[in-house]
């Protein structure tokens, strides 16, 4: 088994957390895992993207040119990434940040409105866990508790008071894509 | 033991730490500054130095003088911060005292980029600093191998009073992967016999790269290669995939190795009988290992991010017996697995022309691709 997930936006929607809480998950289900960053020169602002490879045995390339798993939080990263994702593969799009459809039919393209979800959930900050919590819909390796115990053994102490609206928001994000399955 | 996940940059200076590091000298630099921000914190909460020099001239003449003291000491930096530091790395191996210097490669030359690359291979395995020396490179090619190879400097260097540097790329330094990191080792000042700390009651001795007498300077160059040909004997290393009934050979060192690693795997899977040997230490280099299997494959592929640096010493243990081919990307470019899957196919159906150098050949390909 080896799976590749892109995870692109704007620095500061939490693009590399995200990928990071996969990694994590990966890891303390006795995976290989490799996340490997990529950003602008800005902290904040600047288009930012990571992959994460999970597999079963010694990971080969960090990056990959044609996930089959991606989630782009904004529009030029939809731009970017839907021509580059594998026939068959998955999309996750945050729909709060993108004002058109799909133009590819041979993949799955999820459309989920992160920013609402997570504002609705008390906290905008959490619409990389929304768009990560849709991705599982794709990804059976990882189950949404895997990725609550990843959180909650890896989240900083100072922000552990924040665990349950985290878990709040992956489920929400996975109940989403789901019923849009 | 349980794994933890670490970004390469920081495994390898808590690896460093666990090794028994007491003196760090260094100046940040991109993409390594991670190594000097994390030990600027983790080094005095154990009561050892950390020091963050004027430059990198600073630098690498503290590790000079810490060394003579006999210390574990280590410096790292990036490409032009390397090169800068040169003149102290060669003052070190002929005043034979051991050091360890990690490279963080980046795109060049000149002042480049700051994306990953292997431009500095040659720099580091054929010499760099001036004068006749050897020095020990080794070339990770994952947070763990880098982390395992960092404690493994210390212990070469001082084994063989020799400079050790590890060369990585902003890929193995930035990413981040599930390691088991090493015990902690205590800090020891072994009692060597160059050691200056203070004659005492004992002999006076005297540290120095200076030989006025030539007829001197060459028995010092006589014991550089003594020690030389021993390390050569001893301390190749390097890890072999999917060799045992290859047609021919994919040889690549750190990232561009495992990056190879994922294009063999999916020739594998059509029905290409290809392997992999990935040099771990690139100095001394896997001669005797490249020497045998060109007597029993077709031909070989090299892949780096530079081009054709380790090339030509692929090309010297295998002496022409058989086609050497060649695929790189420059400038902080990381080929993705399936340009070298392309490059795999196409020896694998076409064969190699022989008769042009490999780089000449790939050049034509690259510039006909554009």
């Amino acid at each position: 088994m080896q799976k590749e997930i892109i995870i692109a936006g704007f620095g500061g929607q939490g693009v590399l957390f995200g990928g990071q809480v996969l990694a994590y998950a990966a890891m303390d289900t006795g995976k290989q895992v490799t996340w490997i960053p990529s950003y602008g020169p800005e902290m904040r602002g600047g288009t930012a993207n990571c992959t994460v490879v999970i597999a079963d045995d010694e990971i080969g390339s960090p990056l990959v040119k044609n996930p089959p798993l991606a989630i782009a939080l904004n529009l030029p990263s939809f731009d970017k990434y839907e021509p580059l994702i594998q026939k068959g593969g998955t999309l996750i799009v945050n729909q709060s940040m993108v004002d058109r459809g799909p133009k590819r039919d041979d993949i799955k393209v999820i459309p989920i409105p992160c920013n609402e979800i997570a504002e609705e959930i008390g906290d905008r900050k959490l619409l990389n866990m929304v768009a990560v919590g849709a991705l599982l819909t794709a990804l059976p390796e990882l189950a949404i508790k895997d990725l609550e115990k990843a959180l909650e053994a890896h989240l900083p102490a100072k922000h552990k008071n924040l665990l349950p609206k985290n878990y709040e928001a992956l489920k929400k994000g996975f109940e989403l894509a789901m019923s849009l399955n | 033991m349980t794994r933890e996940m670490w970004e390469g940059n920081q495994a390898i200076a808590e690896a460093a730490v666990r090794a028994g590091l007491e003196a760090y000298f260094g100046y940040p630099i991109t993409p390594q500054t991670e190594v000097l921000e994390y030990l600027s914190k983790r080094m005095p909460e154990l009561g050892r130095v950390f020091l963050q020099a004027e430059s990198e001239l600073g630098a690498i003449n503290m590790v000079y003088g810490a060394a003579c003291a006999g210390v574990r000491v280590m410096s790292s930096s990036s490409s032009p911060g390397v090169s800068l530091m040169l003149e102290g790395i060669s003052y070190i191996a002929g005043t034979e005292i051991p050091a360890v210097i990690v490279n963080v490669m980046r795109g060049g030359p000149g002042l480049g980029n700051i994306a990953p690359s292997q431009g500095d291979y040659n720099q580091a395995v054929h010499g760099g600093g001036h004068g006749d020396y050897f020095p020990i490179v080794l070339a990770p090619g994952s947070v763990q191998e880098a982390v395992d190879l960092m404690g493994l400097s210390f212990d070469l260097a001082e084994k063989y009073r020799a400079i050790c540097m590890m060369i990585l790329d902003g890929n193995v330094g930035q990413m981040m992967e599930p390691i088991e990191m090493p015990e902690m080792r205590p800090v020891q000042r072994k009692d060597w016999d160059w050691a200056v700390r203070g004659k005492g009651d004992k002999e006076r001795r005297i540290l120095s790269s200076i030989y006025i007498d030539p007829a001197a300077e060459e028995v010092t160059n006589f014991r550089l290669l003594e020690r030389w040909r021993q390390i050569e004997a001893n301390e190749v290393r390097y890890k072999e995939y999917f060799l045992e009934d290859a047609d021919f050979v994919v040889i690549g060192f750190g990232t561009a190795g495992r990056v190879a690693l994922s294009a063999v795997r999916a020739a594998r899977q059509k029905g290409i009988k290809v392997g992999l040997f990935r040099p771990i230490t690139v100095s001394p280099f896997p001669h005797k290992v490249i020497d045998e299997l060109a007597n029993r494959v077709q031909a070989f592929l090299v892949v780096e991010m530079n081009s054709g640096q380790m090339l030509e010493d692929v090309r010297l243990s295998v002496k022409g017996r058989v086609p050497v081919e060649f695929y790189g990307r420059m400038g902080g470019i990381v080929p993705f697995p399936d340009e070298i899957l392309g490059e795999i196919e196409r020896i694998s159906s076409e064969g190699v022309k022989t008769g042009m150098h490999p780089r000449d050949a790939w050049f034509e390909r690259m510039v006909a691709a554009r």
